[in-house]
């Protein structure tokens, strides 16, 4: 006759020994402030990122957000065209839809990767133009522009040496 | 054990030991709250308080002045006095239970009292009446609840506990901690590992902890006996709670890991008797961490038809074994380890957890 050990207790030595191993395993929380993951390619981030070279101050953008967060004032240029006075955006009332974005003829709006917003008072999320203004530093979102795509890092979803992620999953290889 | 250190007057002997034990207690309760929630971290692959201070060492300390701030709430329905006074109950006899563990060779405040562990086992279920003054004095039905079960869960699992202590007083002969220190040239947990077991299973539940958490079930009624307590107050539970694990802890080491004893110089004992309270509550924290929280029928099914005749059996087995050789010697291992695991085997066979589901045989 075989010996039946289940039900006496083995299952409980299996639970320990399965709970003992997790001792040695890599943590897979992130640290946040001082670890960060590398967002998705078409995030959409808490901001807006405006292209001051790009826009002709048609207004598209403004016309279809939903919530009217955006306003926009111009002013007439030298060489026929608008000049852009005012650029802002209310970013305490926005959802971010993403509409704006792909509502813009000439690719000049873009969303923002950046997503600490918190402040202490509404009107500080209110983003004047030179908040929202493009430059070098400033990482523009994917979203609804795919040529960005190929020049923006891979996401990532765990940090590097935790469990699963990239760096741990070739080192079992090896 | 050589008078009364270091005066050899005793009320200077008490007066230094009541407040070295207090200082003590209260600050390994911290060491414990710490290395409780740090050795959860790993368990469950994450890192645990990291931010105040390195390794988040002063987390208690904040998680204390946060609880000193707060609010003290009295129910509108509590029985005031008995909402009051719980608190103090329930930590006063973990306090007690310190009096008699010997934390070096003989130094403590009464370490060879003649009737050391009998004393211990008395004091340490004193607890569960503030427990149970708590779970009355809040006016409210959860609490009361959880005051019911931890009745019950003491009543049931006292016995197995004690019978296990029998087991060691047998094999030393004696009932003062430091002597039962003392007769241990082998540790007892080696000798009799059934022994063992069924104290740490029977203190677990002893002191609410792990898989025996019925009392504050948080998913079933809510924080139990100490829902209605905040600030201070409940502070005082938490400190009770650890505080008992502490003392739990001690006693295991006192009474199967040979308490102070360690090879090494004599004068590190204390730390031996630190290292050994901490390996018993990693076996505390790896087994809360482990398993899920019984049912009630179940905890009541454990506790009087496995541990209780388990331990009856072990009792019985010490007893002829001291009786035939006037002690355990060495090679009892290799009679008390195989009956350990025969006897779990055999007794999970006749073990059946009566009603609630039926099972149809396919």
């Amino acid at each position: 006759m075989k010996l039946k050990l289940e039900g006496s207790g083995l299952g409980l030595a299996k639970g320990l020994t399965m709970t003992f191993r997790h001792l040695f395993r890599p943590r897979i929380t992130t640290q946040y402030p001082d670890q960060r993951l590398t967002l998705s390619k078409r995030f959409r981030g808490y901001t807006l990122v405006w292209d001051k070279e790009r826009c002709t101050g048609c207004g598209t953008c403004a016309k279809s957000c939903l919530q009217g967060n955006i306003e926009i004032v111009t002013s007439k240029g030298t060489e026929n065209n608008y000049v852009v006075e005012k650029f802002e955006l209310d970013s305490g009332r926005c959802i971010f839809c993403g509409l704006c974005v792909e509502s813009c003829p000439y690719d000049a709006l873009f969303l923002g990767m950046e997503y600490e917003r918190s402040s202490y008072r509404r009107g500080e999320l209110v983003l004047p133009k030179v908040r929202l203004e493009f430059t070098p530093d400033k990482q523009r979102s994917a979203y609804a522009r795919p040529k960005l795509e190929a020049g923006l890092p891979r996401q990532t979803l765990l940090i590097e040496g935790s469990v699963g992620s990239k760096k741990s999953r070739k080192s079992k290889k090896r | 054990m050589n008078g009364y250190w270091p005066f050899d007057n005793f009320w200077a002997h008490f007066a230094i030991f009541a407040v070295a034990i207090i200082a003590f207690v209260l600050l390994m309760v911290m060491v414990f709250i710490w290395f409780e929630r740090r050795a959860f971290g790993p368990f469950q692959m994450r890192w645990g308080p990291n931010r105040a201070s390195p390794w988040g060492a002063l987390q208690p300390v904040a998680d204390a002045i946060k609880v000193l701030l707060k609010e003290d709430i009295v129910p509108a329905v509590a029985d005031k006095w008995v909402h009051f006074v719980a608190p103090i109950i329930g930590f006063l006899p973990v306090l007690l239970i310190f009096a008699v563990v010997p934390f070096h060779n003989g130094e403590g405040l009464i370490p060879d009292m003649n009737i050391g562990i009998l004393y211990v086992v008395a004091i340490s279920a004193l607890s569960v009446v503030g427990v149970f003054m708590a779970g009355w004095g809040s006016g409210n039905k959860y609490s009361l609840l959880g005051g019911m079960r931890v009745i019950a869960q003491m009543v049931s699992y006292e016995v197995p506990l004690v019978l296990s202590i029998i087991s060691v007083v047998l094999v030393s002969g004696s009932l003062s901690m430091n002597d039962i220190v003392a007769a241990q040239e082998i540790p007892f947990f080696v000798l009799m590992p059934l022994g063992f077991l069924i104290f740490l299973i029977a203190a677990m539940a002893e002191i609410n902890r792990g898989p025996f958490d019925l009392l504050e079930a948080d998913s079933e009624i809510v924080a139990g006996f100490h829902i209605e307590y905040s600030g201070m107050k409940f502070a005082m539970f938490y400190l009770a709670e650890y505080g008992h694990a502490l003392a739990m802890s001690a006693i295991a080491a006192t009474l199967f890991f040979g308490g102070w004893k360690g090879p090494g110089s004599e004068y590190i004992g204390f730390l031996w008797f630190l290292f050994k309270v901490l390996f018993i509550f990693f076996l505390l924290i790896w087994a809360r961490v482990t398993f899920p929280r019984l049912r009630v029928d179940h905890l009541m099914g454990f506790g009087w038809k496995f541990l209780f005749p388990l331990a009856l059996i072990n009792v019985f087995i010490v007893a002829a074994e001291v009786i035939a050789w006037g002690e355990i010697p060495w090679w009892g291992i290799f009679i008390n380890l195989p009956a350990t695991f025969i006897l779990i085997y055999l007794w999970s066979r006749l073990f059946k957890f009566g009603g609630g589901r039926v099972e149809v045989e396919a």
